[in-house]
């Protein structure tokens, strides 16, 4: 049935037949009766990547299919979110081996986006954990893969945002944990200078991340909050954790109700965010243990906190520079905060190294920022983009819903591998989104 | 540990509904036309709630399958659940005897022939639960909804009956009557968000109404209401709308 949608940005919208399949031989049956598709799993990405005039949905395809509690192996169909594979698998000692900041996506959007968590310069990627896979070509047909068997579809598929097929099921690694709480540690930084500094100090914590205020002028420009993490052990709890040392964190959450007007975020209001946001740390640095939502998912504690953004929705923009090029982070938080373009949030993260052709992490920093959607915000990117490729950068597609396909090809050196990977597999093009035919990776 | 049956597993609702009896420790029975169809849903289930799983084939129009069928099940189910219906094109039906056939004998002769087996063993027992998804459809007889209509018509008045009957025995017999559901069903239905429900939600109704025995539920409240204006309307209006 056709309708509006949209992903986490609520930019850009558009009209979709979307499509549903809760058993193998549906999927065959929708893969083979359209001309055009896309796979779509909870829709947080936060652009383009899995949206066109034809989606096809694996939500209700989201089984567990195996779980192994001695090895820690679990397997499940794609459209499995990780909110329930966390209520199945805490209880029983293990945690996803990576999670980015929301726990609402899909098992077959964490392979596509090839997902990063606050861990990535220790444990790598999601698809670093991948034991192997399943991925339905456009032609109907089923095939697995893994980092040793059909590499070049693994490669293509991971990161490679549904343009190899789709991603059906996935067998991955899990982290062994003793309790569900992490050992957490704030620090406070002055500017940009210390947090980099901070960075290199703990770069031994397993998770580590930074929020920068990046309205800061002056001697305070870059200040920020590093977050650093480790799972706790039984010692580090409590007498009353101790009684549960797995438990689930309690839910609690609320809802966004409505759409915020796009006026209410404005220069003065993300200041005054920021300022309160910073300014409830007040010691140098904070130690305490924590469940591990808030500290993982803060922000999931307010259900649609993207209409806080109003109907125009936003655009992230992620980024990653090279260890070396400092001089380009501070150029880009330079301008964004002359423009006054405002973001809740700018996080920054450290990347070890990895190689993959289509993904995005490669060792260096990473900053996302939230833009509002309005008059000026898509030139004012495309000159960030410049700046990011001349140092050595790239963007993550994931986000993307209005890069310039040469940007994309400045930034992944191996796009044309990908390209031709995509093809092998799928001779007949069926398969492409909205941001492939605007990056040039499908012919529309 | 209670165990409950799910006749027509593969559907939405079917699963929805064996979901929240796992969530609540019923051991799970599985049975749809082409159980390998429900391997993932078996390892979901059992993996998720630690509750015993198993598949069974069973079909609904192969009447003389039935008996044997129930006998084989092992253990024997506290909750029977029929869920499996169908919904053709009225059009086509009321052109081909084959379409109509099916779907009287699928949403009602099918559901009594297994029902009465399982009735026959509960009696026995002297306790035991039934649940039949019968259809608000089956309220009124019209046109847009002909024979599947007067199918389900003919089954909710089958459950009314078998809970007179079984009443004094002890055992509880369950009409529900979802009005819209968002399934595969209905997808390609434009449905009003307010008055369609999700398979999660009919499950939760479902088992509510196992566990305080209610006698007849209709999942989302207000279609109580809708169809009692819709009962009351004077056949001789009723017959010239459009419905």
């Amino acid at each position: 049935m056709k309708k509006s949608i949209a992903n986490w940005g609520n930019y850009p919208v558009v009209e979709s037949d979307e499509q549903f399949f809760s058993f193998t031989d549906q999927l065959n049956q929708l893969v083979k009766n359209n001309d055009e598709f896309i796979a779509r799993g909870n829709g947080r990405c936060y652009g383009d990547a899995s949206l066109a005039k034809k989606t096809i949905s694996t939500l209700k395809y989201d089984n567990i299919l195996s779980f192994d509690i001695q090895k820690g192996i679990f397997e499940c169909q794609s459209g499995l979110t990780l909110d329930k594979i966390l209520e199945v698998i805490v209880p029983k000692g293990w945690f996803l081996p990576v999670t980015p900041g929301t726990k609402f996506i899909t098992v077959g959007g964490a392979v596509a986006s090839d997902v990063h968590g606050k861990n990535h310069h220790i444990d790598g990627s999601f698809s670093n954990n991948i034991v192997d896979m399943d991925i339905a070509l456009s032609s109907g047909e089923i095939i697995s893969c893994s980092p040793v068997h059909n590499i070049d579809l693994f490669e293509a598929t991971c990161g490679g945002m549904g343009l190899s097929g789709i991603i059906t099921r996935v067998k991955f690694r899990l982290k062994k944990i003793e309790t569900s709480f992490i050992k957490q540690k704030q620090v406070k930084a002055e500017n940009l200078e210390e947090i980099i500094s901070l960075f290199e100090k703990y770069n031994h914590y397993t998770y580590s991340v930074a929020w920068i205020d990046c309205l800061k002028k002056g001697e305070n420009f870059g200040r920020s909050i590093l977050i650093l993490g480790e799972h706790a052990t039984i010692d580090d709890l409590n007498e009353k954790q101790k009684k549960e040392p797995l438990q689930l964190p309690k839910k609690k959450q609320i809802t966004f109700p409505f759409n915020l007007p796009s006026w209410v975020l404005n220069a003065f209001t993300v200041k005054a965010f920021n300022f309160l946001y910073y300014g409830k740390n007040f010691k140098k640095e904070i130690n305490n243990v924590v469940s591990y939502e808030p500290f993982f998912y803060p922000l999931d504690a307010i259900l649609h906190w993207n209409r806080g953004y109003g109907k125009n929705g936003f655009v992230q923009y992620q980024f990653v520079l090279p260890l070396e090029a400092k001089q380009g982070l501070i150029e880009i938080l330079q301008r964004i905060s002359d423009k006054g373009l405002g973001s809740f949030l700018a996080v920054l993260k450290v990347f070890g190294k990895q190689e993959s052709i289509i993904s995005f992490p490669k060792e260096g920093y990473t900053l996302a920022l939230d833009f509002p959607v309005r008059k000026g915000l898509l030139e004012f990117l495309d000159e960030l983009d410049k700046v990011v490729l001349q140092y050595g950068g790239r963007i993550y597609m994931s986000k993307d819903a209005r890069m310039k396909p040469e940007i994309l090809e400045g930034g992944y050196p191996e796009l044309d591998k990908f390209k031709e990977i995509i093809k092998k597999y799928n001779p007949d093009g069926k398969i492409h989104s909205i941001q492939s035919d605007r990056l040039f990776l499908t012919s529309n | 540990m209670a165990t409950v049956l799910v006749l027509g597993a593969t559907s939405d609702m079917g699963i929805a509904i064996a979901k929240k009896f796992a969530e609540n420790k019923y051991n799970i029975q599985l049975a749809a036309r082409n159980p390998d169809q429900l391997k993932p849903a078996q390892s979901d289930i059992a993996i998720r709630y630690s509750v015993d799983c198993t598949l069974h084939a069973f079909d609904a129009l192969n009447f003389s399958s039935h008996e044997r069928f129930f006998n084989e099940l092992v253990p024997k189910p506290d909750v029977t659940i029929s869920v499996f219906g169908i919904m053709d094109d009225e059009l086509t039906a009321f052109d081909d005897w084959n379409t109509t056939a099916r779907m009287i004998n699928t949403n009602f002769t099918g559901a009594v022939s297994i029902l009465n087996i399982a009735a026959k063993y509960y009696m026995k027992e002297k306790k035991g639960t039934i649940v039949g998804i019968s259809s608000v459809a089956g309220e009124r007889g019209r046109e847009s909804k002909l024979i599947y209509g007067s199918a389900k018509a003919a089954f909710s008045a089958y459950l009314a009956g078998l809970r007179n009957k079984l009443y004094k025995q002890n055992i509880h017999v369950v009409s529900v009557k979802p009005g819209f559901v968002y399934t595969r069903m209905t997808e390609n239905l434009s449905l009003p968000k307010l008055l369609t429900a999700q398979p999660s939600e009919v499950a939760d109704a479902v088992y509510n109404a196992v566990v305080k025995k209610k006698n007849i539920i209709y999942v989302k409240w207000f279609w109580r209401y809708i169809m009692l204006i819709i009962k009351n309307i004077p056949e001789f209006q009723f017959k010239k709308m459009n419905l």
